[in-house]
């Protein structure tokens, strides 16, 4: 069984509150955005790249057996660390779960005070882009 | 008087914010200047005590506030050493721009005609000509900057022609800090019968102007970066240009006389402000430049040299740091990037600047609207630092140890 998405949500959060300052916080956040697998080459296009965004972000959304796959990179630390979390919390999820999804986990790991509202990061536009996928399926 | 950042300090009340539980550092200050209370309370007053409209009404009211608007204009020109009829009112640089584009330009750049640019420009000073290029069918030329930074005079010597109309250049670089030799360049255009457009956006806050000396045709700014309230600038014309331009927005108080089926314009500077004005704006704008005439531009600049060497000699010093933009003639404005010295990986400016604010540093990251020369470097953007009066040589100190300690955090 995968976990639901609030699961994963939950489990991030606590993963974070096990630093208490916001420099290890950083510090976990950049590890995470160090790991992502990078994107084949093949996959960085046009279509991919995700706009809006102060770094460059690639996203490439595929359904399989009902449920979301998702790969991604970006040329930022902080933005891969982001997208890894955003990764970890919808891949293999139906996308109605998806749709209807509440990221509270945003504000509350603590890295910035309206981290969810900041547009440079493009976490918006990566989450509008997940989005947008999940309607027309 | 001497020249004091710490007591000029005290005059901006946002100077006392903390930010994420740091003193706020504010080195963002090409996007916009902080504003000093007088600024906050000539913009307050004009509201409780002057309001009404202007050049309307015959009440006591409307010709107080007239005489305000007006005195402002006066104080703009004085600023500049030009006349009042050739300050127009617009919202900002921006607009200045396209103004000049949309009414100088439709008629006066067509279809077999040139215009120049740099590679540096804000695009504010490349969009509006690009539409233009669109109405008319006129061709841009760009000239380049060196590997430096700076003017390429001979690039440009050999760009201007006889089919060059208008060359539009940048007094100040906003990403680059380079200070570009205008008098010459409009010296040149002038020899060659080309009138010159100067974006003075970046330049106000730092230099002092003189419009007869400089012999611009136009020259463009805006109050927001000099200390003063958003949404007013300023375009200067002169007069004899300005009188023969047609106006590109209508409406009310420009007119001279309306009927059904025409309307006779009013002289510039009137003819291009339809519409009731920023008041408050022009007003705000008129006490920010008294405030930099009290602490005396000259001081400003002096003390602001000495901020961009320290910054630029510290920085130096930092492995793995690119200081994008060394003319030899430059303003306070400072743009780098950064690489992993030992795996040469970049570091990403958004992650950089990310970092200083937690420790309340504000710095802008990007492209700084100037995308076509980011292309020219090769870079995706740069971390900007950029001074204002009120900065001091403590602030840079934290601002590099703030950096130092989130370089080892990218690495
Ligand atoms: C060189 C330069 N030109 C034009 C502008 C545009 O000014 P505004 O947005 O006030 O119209 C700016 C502002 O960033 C600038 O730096």
């Amino acid at each position: 069984m995968t976990k639901t998405i609030n699961q994963i949500q939950d489990e991030i959060i606590k993963e974070f509150e096990l630093f208490d300052n916001w420099e290890d916080r950083y510090e976990h956040l950049i590890n995470l955005g160090q790991e992502l697998p990078p994107l084949p080459k093949k996959l960085k296009t046009e279509d991919t790249l995700v706009p809006g965004c102060q770094s460059k972000v690639w996203l490439h959304i595929s359904s399989q057996n009902a449920t979301l796959h998702l790969q991604g990179q970006s040329d930022a630390l902080i933005t891969s660390g982001l997208l890894a979390l955003i990764l970890r919390i919808f891949n293999n999820q139906p996308p109605k779960e998806i749709q209807n999804a509440e990221l509270y986990f945003i504000d509350r790991i603590k890295l910035a005070e309206h981290l969810s509202q900041t547009r440079a990061n493009g976490l918006y536009s990566i989450i509008q882009r997940i989005k947008d996928y999940t309607i027309k399926c | 008087m001497t020249f004091d950042p710490k007591t000029i300090r005290q005059k901006f009340p946002i100077l006392e914010r903390k930010m994420n539980g740091h003193p706020l550092v504010y080195f963002d200050n090409a996007s916009t200047t902080q504003k000093p209370l007088s600024v906050i309370n000539a913009v307050s007053d004009y509201y409780k005590n002057h309001n009404a409209n202007v050049h309307r009404g015959v009440h006591t009211l409307s010709q107080n506030s007239t005489d305000l608007y007006e005195g402002a204009r006066k104080t703009v020109a004085n600023f500049i050493n030009a006349d009042p009829k050739e300050i127009v009112f617009t919202s900002g640089t921006t607009e200045a721009i396209n103004l000049v584009a949309m009414t100088f330009g439709r008629r006066n750049i067509l279809k077999e005609d040139e215009m120049i640019i740099s590679v540096a420009e804000h695009h504010s000073n490349l969009v509006p000509w690009q539409m233009l290029s669109a109405l008319t069918g006129m061709t841009i030329r760009v000239i380049p900057v060196t590997d430096k930074g700076e003017f390429d005079i001979e690039a440009y010597k050999n760009l201007l022609s006889e089919k060059t109309r208008l060359v539009a250049i940048t007094h100040m670089s906003n990403t680059l800090g380079t200070i570009n030799p205008i008098k010459e360049i409009i010296k040149l255009a002038h020899e060659n019968n080309t009138l010159v457009l100067i974006d003075g956006a970046q330049a106000t806050p730092h230099i002092n102007l003189d419009m007869q000396d400089l012999n611009a045709d136009f020259y463009c700014f805006s109050g927001h970066k000099m200390y003063g309230p958003t949404g007013i600038g300023v375009l200067y014309g002169k007069d004899e240009i300005l009188s023969e331009m047609i106006p590109y927005k209508g409406g009310g108080d420009m007119i001279e006389r309306v009927t059904l089926e025409r309307s006779d314009y009013k002289n510039s500077p009137y003819k291009f402000e339809a519409g009731t004005p920023n008041i408050a704006g022009a007003i705000g704008l008129a006490e920010a430049i008294k405030f930099l005439q009290e602490t005396s531009l000259q001081e400003i600049q002096k003390h602001e040299n000495e901020l961009l060497e320290h910054a630029t000699k510290e920085l130096q010093k930092i492995e793995g740091i690119r200081i994008i933009g060394e003319a030899k003639n430059k303003g306070p404005v400072l743009s780098f990037t950064a690489h992993n010295p030992k795996t040469s990986a970049s570091i990403h400016p958004y992650d950089i600047g990310t970092l200083l604010d937690k420790y309340g540093i504000a710095v802008r990251t990007g492209q700084h609207c100037t995308e076509p020369l980011m292309d020219y470097f090769k870079i995706p953007g740069t971390v900007r630092i950029s001074f204002a009066c009120y900065n001091t040589l403590e602030e840079i100190d934290t601002f590099i140890e703030a950096l130092k300690k989130n370089l080892a955090l990218l690495s």
